[in-house]
């Protein structure tokens, strides 16, 4: 650590002869700490990768395929995790249908429709909704939200009862807690990432462009048709992505109002399961194979996420870089 | 796209028929979802600030220990799982934050160009998408497996979901402080470590502090990364580096699922307190970026 301290600025590293072409103990002491620093990053993800595959390893080895089979029973040692990849996947999409549409609109409302004075309050607004802890929705979604939407369920299920494929995808519920009601709170909690990341593709938009478009007698409508979509149509699927990254691994808010059920079910107002919420619960508990297991959906959950991530990135900043060369 | 149709001049009124009417509802479609979002946030608040404020005291923050979930509300307080919050939080930031800003200097001022730095900014991208149970699973198979439960850990797992925020934060705001002053300073013979510590940095202040606060809040608010890593326990801990310890939000998590009142309401007085401290930390965020910044986008 002693070199931190010789990067003080005070201390007599600094003040060598100006044209003195050594570089001071100091100096290169700060270049040392910032590149370790900066290596961290790769450090950690990597070290995450080792270590948590090790403490799940004897789940890959006991199980092996089996794995990836519907029959999660720690009672009878029996972990196959296909209930939870299908929650994961279930939530996510729902959360992504949901939240896409509204993200974009908003995306296009701040950066087309209303003037600047009035979209700073707006992000503000919407920021809000990205500070509200994960635990407090939560709390909301469980005691609040999920006992008043079973009535809308139970609505929705009486008319579409007997309707061939609604009827097994909306059927009546048997609690508020359920894969559509994790959805939704899923939604609300990435819209704000989803917008944000949108309104910055969108953004980079040339004025020319528009301008063009609104010269040419365009709606504004036709313009965004026109000249905003095409441009920045990469750079929004690339924002889906991140936000499907998200809605995939937030994990209290869905622990606490999917309602805890390891099972495959085509019906969205049944109670279900998923990857992270899994963990959450039941890894206090858990021993031996038992903890392996967990473990083990945590390394599948680690992975999944980091591929999303990457194919996100790369597609949000090819399209920025587009941009800038623009 | 024919728009002008076949008239002398150019028509500047508003387009008739479906046009305008597509136009319209397709204005109408994006503040609507601007309401949509309104709801659901206004109704949050509503319901914690409702349920919150009638529990709150100061005998509910600075009481202890955490009753059994069967006593009604008004017994005992939520003293340890303030303490661990205050605790835990500040020492993940006394990690990631000066590692973050480090990190941002490398890329920025030393990186360049180079694949490394584009590599690890890239990976820092990716490390935000990682979920927080992961990084709750690493802490436990890393530390708490070897040295057991405590602050420590959870403020390392905290640590590990801060890091990459702080690092793109800062390396935005770094961009964005002009290359004359950099070559001002050496100009007058400084050395990088000095251009960068009393001239970069300082230009950059106000950014940094509130891109650091803002990842403040969002880690006060994280339950996933704590569960495995500090326990849940019911009275208070001041030694941070040792020993289980509890927090707001795990808090209100063991709380909510709870079928007893006192329970649950202490978990809404934990949700209104936790909200707060978030809320504060966004706020002076936001203080710090309208005050501190010289230079913004």
């Amino acid at each position: 650590m002693s070199t931190v301290t010789q990067a003080d600025p005070a201390a007599p590293a600094g003040s060598a002869h100006p044209l003195d072409q050594r570089r001071p103990l100091g100096d290169r002491g700060f270049a040392i700490l910032a590149l370790a620093s900066g290596l961290l990053v790769l450090v950690i993800l990597v070290l995450i990768a080792i270590t948590t595959t090790q403490q799940a390893s004897s789940w890959f080895t006991t199980e092996g395929w089996k794995i990836f089979t519907n029959n999660w029973d720690p009672a009878a040692n029996q972990f196959g995790a296909l209930s939870f990849i299908y929650g994961t996947i279930i939530t996510a999409i729902i959360a992504i249908v949901m939240a896409v549409p509204v993200s974009v609109g908003i995306a296009l409302l701040l950066t087309e429709v209303v003037p600047y004075r009035w979209s700073r309050p707006i992000v503000y607004v919407i920021d809000l909704l990205a500070v509200i802890p994960s635990v407090v929705w939560g709390l909301w979604g469980i005691l609040v939200f999920a006992p008043w939407i079973q009535h809308i369920y139970a609505h929705i299920g009486n008319v579409v009862q007997g309707v061939p494929v609604l009827g097994s995808l909306f059927g009546p519920p048997t609690s508020g807690a359920s894969f559509f009601t994790a959805g939704i709170i899923l939604a609300f909690m990435i819209t704000p990432i989803v917008t944000s990341l949108s309104r910055e593709v969108i953004a980079t938009v040339p004025a020319i462009d528009k301008e063009g478009a609104y010269a040419l007698g365009a709606t504004r409508l036709e313009m965004i048709r026109g000249a905003v979509w095409p441009h920045s149509q990469g750079g929004v699927v690339g924002a889906v992505l991140l936000g499907l990254g998200r809605a995939m691994g937030e994990t209290i808010a869905v622990a606490l109002v999917i309602g805890s059920a390891a099972v495959i079910t085509p019906h969205l107002f049944a109670p279900g399961y998923n990857m992270a919420a899994v963990i959450a619960n039941q890894f206090g508990e858990a021993s031996g194979v038992f903890r392996a297991a967990l473990m083990g959906i945590g390394v599948l959950l680690f992975v999944i996420t980091i591929i999303v991530n990457i194919v996100a990135r790369t597609i949000v900043d090819r399209s920025a870089r587009r941009k800038r060369g623009a | 796209m024919a728009v002008i149709a076949g008239q002398q001049g150019i028509d500047l009124r508003e387009p008739k028929g479906w046009r305008r009417t597509s136009n319209r509802i397709a204005t109408f479609l994006m503040v609507l979802a601007f309401v949509l979002v309104i709801i659901p946030l206004g109704f949050v608040l509503f319901t914690v600030i409702a349920k919150g404020a009638s529990i709150i005291s100061w005998q509910f923050l600075t009481g202890q220990p955490i009753p059994p979930n069967v006593e009604p509300a008004g017994v005992g307080g939520l003293w340890p799982a303030v303490l661990g919050t205050i605790e835990i939080t500040a020492l993940a930031t006394l990690f990631a934050v000066p590692l973050g800003i480090l990190g941002a200097v490398y890329l920025n001022e030393y990186g360049g160009r180079g694949w490394l730095a584009a590599l690890i900014g890239f990976m820092s991208d990716v490390m935000t998408g990682v979920p927080s149970i992961v990084m709750g699973l690493f802490i436990f198979s890393i530390w708490v497996l070897h040295f057991g439960y405590s602050g420590l850990a959870g403020a390392f797992a905290l640590g590990c979901l801060m890091l990459p925020v702080v690092i793109r934060s800062t390396d935005e705001m770094l961009k964005l402080v002009p290359n004359s002053l950099r070559e001002g300073s050496y100009a007058l013979g400084a050395t990088k470590a000095r251009v960068t510590v009393t001239v970069v940095l300082p230009a950059a202040i106000g950014g940094i502090v509130s891109g650091a606060l803002l990842a403040v809040a969002r880690a006060a608010g994280e339950t996933a990364p704590l569960l495995f890593t500090i326990l849940t326990v019911t009275t208070a801990n001041p030694n941070v580096f040792s020993g289980p310890t509890t927090s707001l939000p795990s808090q209100i998590f063991s709380n909510a699922t709870q079928p007893y009142t006192g329970a649950q309401d202490r978990a809404w007085g934990a949700a209104l307190t936790l909200i707060a401290i978030c809320f504060i930390l966004m706020i002076a965020a936001r203080i710090v970026t309208a005050r501190f910044s010289r230079y913004s986008r």
